[in-house]
């Protein structure tokens, strides 16, 4: 097992480095920079380049790419272009509420998808089975953005229950990080709460019929019993699977989230450094995403052995 | 037993009143941007601008009514010959560290803002000496008689002289300052700041301001909150939902297309801060074909109308005006000489301008910025306008970034060049033609477009030297009509921004950049 884990996070070297590339040239043949945008609308053509040419963009593009590329492999992510931080000090500060979000979206889309999506295949083509895959494709369909405004607009304006936006540190109270906190997650689980339960029905459908069940029932076990401990657990590892690959929506709906809400994450940093074309901190922001998302693919190929043992790394 | 319970509602709201007058007044603001770089000597983001205000303060400023008035400056003289310039400090004035402001400090400051700024560039072009005679005054010897003195220092839009202590204003006008010490009637809370989230200032409680009343960037300045937060809320209509929801009191910049949504809350009320608001203008590329001819260009002022372009963005007549001046309407300069038969949408004329200058077809391309919602109309309705006058135009859209950086590129339009885009400014920053950048008509020294005209030029620079207002009213008036000859740009209406606050917020000032001084929260 160890030397699997070993072998996995070695491989991650290679995909690393392809990101790397890819997201440097990417950056630098897209339109844009940012010495004009630090500059500001009212500077002239000397104003720009003195700046240009104070962050090295003046340098040619593979000069460029081996400073920050060498600085990386030092462990030095570079300095953010706008905010005058270096870009790891940056990353940490917006860390907490990106993390907060996630970990509260996957807990509450956990929480309800997965009794919803048993449910739907227990009570397979009734009313309640319908309601469900109903609300799976309205999960899907709808924007984020329009799930939180409607949100917003009953429970802060409407209602005034909670706060239309903004983040409060855990440090600094956990009710009121707790109180900012669940629009904004529940927002962002619509989504991945449809795509849980519509894999969940189908894979508790796949087993439904399995002998085991028959066994279960005719052993005079209960039916919670045996939905959730003999048909959940082997229906677990597609649903696993599921989960763990939805965190790439989840990262592309961390980004929209934090802009409605003014959740001041990793997404919001991305949007900002993308408009401003702020090199360092999209190189880096992009990079972690990506390491993160081939961390996650491993843990969920390790969970795979809690779910079935005949699964041998 | 009666008598120790009134005892105790009275201590209790005794308590509660002393509670409440201790309580710390804090003003919730959301402005148009995030507060990213804080030096506004090396940047000209307005952001960077409204939070030099905060803190710093200048030698003049510009009144409610676009008047020049002392600041800093408790009082001035001008010798005979108008070569020499004696500032005053009032006395008094500190630090927030609480270090006297000297004339030392004052002379580093504009020398750094000199050394940057385009106005500012041009007064030390002029400027023989400059130095401090003693601690309190300044003296500024000049090579010739200057006539924008007083309007340079008293400039409000980027780069302002805002004035620093010597230690800093030393720093290279290249890089950042990392000291931000000033002057002003607040303290910027460094350890509370945090880049895409919020800024904090704290009352300044030394500070001494002016025994004038307030008026626009001028008078007594007088910090009436002891915080303010400037709340960072990117998303516009969760701008308006936080103030619907009392969690900010104030809006810089509410989208015009959410006013009516304001407007129907009956705790908010609107307010023009800036009454001479922005101006949007259209910028032509005068080294490649077709906008190489002046013709062709004044062809487009004959095709445009302002009224559609203004519907098209602002959309509330209430909101904009229709100006045929290139200078501001509403600022001593207006006049609509010589334009009255412009924007006019008079096709007609167009293309018989066009067949006079023998266009030959040669597509415009017409950058579209589509990220920002006060200009992403403008271009697709010029199109529209142009095309009926006989233009072939390109429309190629982009986000503002993207178009920033194609501005600077003199190549040919298609060869990744361009031919024309839309922008706005603010009125303040265009009250005259020196400081109106697009009149710059110095060829390679211009800004992008790089329009050459020594005709022009000259006529900016008698400005810039006579210093009787009749004499420079009759000088713009002939900037003006000399634009019809050569166009450098073409202005295409004035539109405000109003501010949104909840009734518990008064004193709001009106002047030409955001002033949250004189503010008082309930």
């Amino acid at each position: 097992m160890l030397g699997y884990i070993l072998r996995r996070l070695l491989a991650t070297l290679p995909v690393m480095l392809i990101v790397a590339v890819f997201v440097f040239l990417m950056l630098r043949l897209t339109p844009g920079d940012p010495a004009a945008v630090i500059a500001g609308d009212n500077a002239n053509s000397e104003q720009v380049a003195a700046i240009r040419n104070s962050l090295g963009l003046d340098q040619p593009i593979f000069t460029q790419f081996f400073i920050w590329f060498g600085n990386i492999l030092r462990g030095d992510f570079g300095e953010s272009y706008f905010f005058k931080k270096t870009v790891a000090e940056l990353i940490t500060s917006r860390l907490e509420p990106t993390l907060a979000l996630s970990l509260a979206t996957i807990v509450i889309a956990v929480a309800v998808a997965v009794p919803l999506g048993v449910l739907a295949a227990y009570r397979q083509g009734t009313l309640i089975d319908k309601i469900v895959m109903g609300f799976s494709v309205l999960g899907f369909s709808v924007p984020v953005f329009v799930i939180g405004y409607s949100l917003i607009y009953l429970f802060a304006i409407k209602l005034n229950w909670l706060p239309v936006q903004g983040y409060q540190r855990i440090g600094d109270g956990f009710g009121g990080f707790l109180q900012r906190l669940i629009l904004p997650s529940v927002t962002l689980s619509v989504i991945y709460i449809a795509l849980i339960a519509r894999m969940t029905r189908t894979s508790v459908l796949d087993v439904m019929g399995e002998d085991y069940i028959r066994t279960a029932r005719a052993k005079g076990q209960v039916e919670v019993k045996v939905l959730f401990k003999h048909a959940l657990k082997n229906a677990a590892v597609p649903i696993v699977t599921v989960i763990g690959l939805g965190v790439a929506l989840l990262i592309g709906g961390v980004v929209v989230t934090e802009s409605v809400f003014t959740i001041p994450g990793l997404g919001r940093l991305t949007v900002d450094a993308v408009l401003a074309r702020d090199y360092p901190t999209i190189q880096a922001v992009i990079l972690l995403f990506s390491f993160v998302y081939v961390l996650i693919n491993l843990l969920v190929d390790l969970a795979y052995t809690l779910f079935d043992p005949r699964i041998r790394y | 037993m009666a008598v120790r319970w009134k005892h105790l509602v009275v201590a209790l709201i005794l308590g509660a009143a002393l509670c409440t007058a201790a309580a710390a007044k804090t003003l919730r603001v959301s402005l148009h941007s995030d507060l990213k770089i804080v030096d506004p000597v090396w940047t000209t983001a307005l952001i960077t601008v409204n939070h030099g205000y905060m803190i710093y303060d200048t030698l003049f400023a510009l009144d409610e009514k676009l008047a020049v008035k002392p600041q800093m400056v408790d009082r001035y003289d001008i010798s005979a010959d108008k070569l020499t310039w004696t500032f005053m400090l009032r006395e008094g004035l500190a630090w927030h560290d609480g270090a006297p402001v000297t004339a030392e400090d004052c002379v580093a400051s504009l020398k750094r803002w000199g050394a940057r700024d385009a106005m500012g560039q041009k007064l030390m072009s002029y400027v023989a000496e400059l130095a401090a005679s003693d601690a309190q005054t300044i003296r500024m010897t000049l090579k010739e008689p200057y006539g924008l003195v007083l309007q340079t220092l008293a400039k409000p839009g980027a780069s302002v002289p805002f004035m620093m202590p010597q230690r800093v204003a030393e720093t290279d006008p290249q890089k950042q300052i990392t000291d931000y010490t000033g002057s002003g009637p607040f303290i910027f809370k460094v350890d509370e700041w945090r880049a895409g989230e919020k800024a904090v200032y704290l009352k300044n409680p030394k500070y001494k301001p002016r025994g004038e009343p307030a008026s626009g960037l001028a008078g007594g300045k007088i910090a009436k909150v002891d915080r303010v937060e400037w709340i960072w809320i990117a998303d516009s209509q969760t701008q308006v939902n936080a103030l619907i929801n009392n969690e900010v009191d104030l809006l810089e910049a509410p989208p015009h297309d959410l006013l009516p949504l304001l407007a129907e809350d009956k705790n908010i009320e609107l307010f023009v801060f800036n009454p001479s608001g922005r101006q949007n203008a259209l910028r032509f590329n005068v080294l490649h074909k077709p906008f190489d001819n002046p013709k062709i260009r004044l062809a487009v002022a004959y095709a445009l109308n302002q009224k559609d372009l203004l519907d098209a963005v602002i959309g509330n007549a209430r909101w904009y005006v229709e100006c045929k001046s290139l200078f501001p309407c509403g600022s001593p300069l207006q006049s609509t000489r010589g334009w009255d038969d412009k924007f006019t949408s008079d096709f007609a004329k167009a293309r018989a301008l066009l067949q006079e200058a023998g266009y030959d077809g040669t597509p415009v391309v017409l950058m579209q910025s589509t990220d920002i919602a006060s200009l992403s109309n403008l271009a697709p309705v010029t199109k529209s306008l142009m095309e009926k006058a006989g233009f072939k135009v390109d429309l190629q859209a982009m986000d503002w970034q993207t178009l920033v950086t194609r501005r600077t590129k003199k190549d040919p339009p298609r060869a990744g060049g361009w031919s024309a885009f839309l922008t706005s400014w603010a009125s303040v920053d265009i009250l005259d033609p020196v400081a109106a950048s697009f009149l710059n008509a110095s060829c390679e020294k211009a800004t992008f477009g790089w329009p050459c005209d020594t005709e022009m030029e000259k006529l900016r620079d008698a400005f810039s030297k006579e210093t009787d207002p009749a004499k420079q009213k009759a000088l713009a008036e002939a900037v003006q009509l000399r634009l019809l000859d050569y166009p450098t740009h073409l202005p295409l209406g004035q539109y405000v921004q109003p501010q949104a606050f909840r009734k518990n917020v008064s004193g709001l000032l009106a002047g030409p950049s955001l002033a949250l001084w004189n503010i008082e929260v309930k």
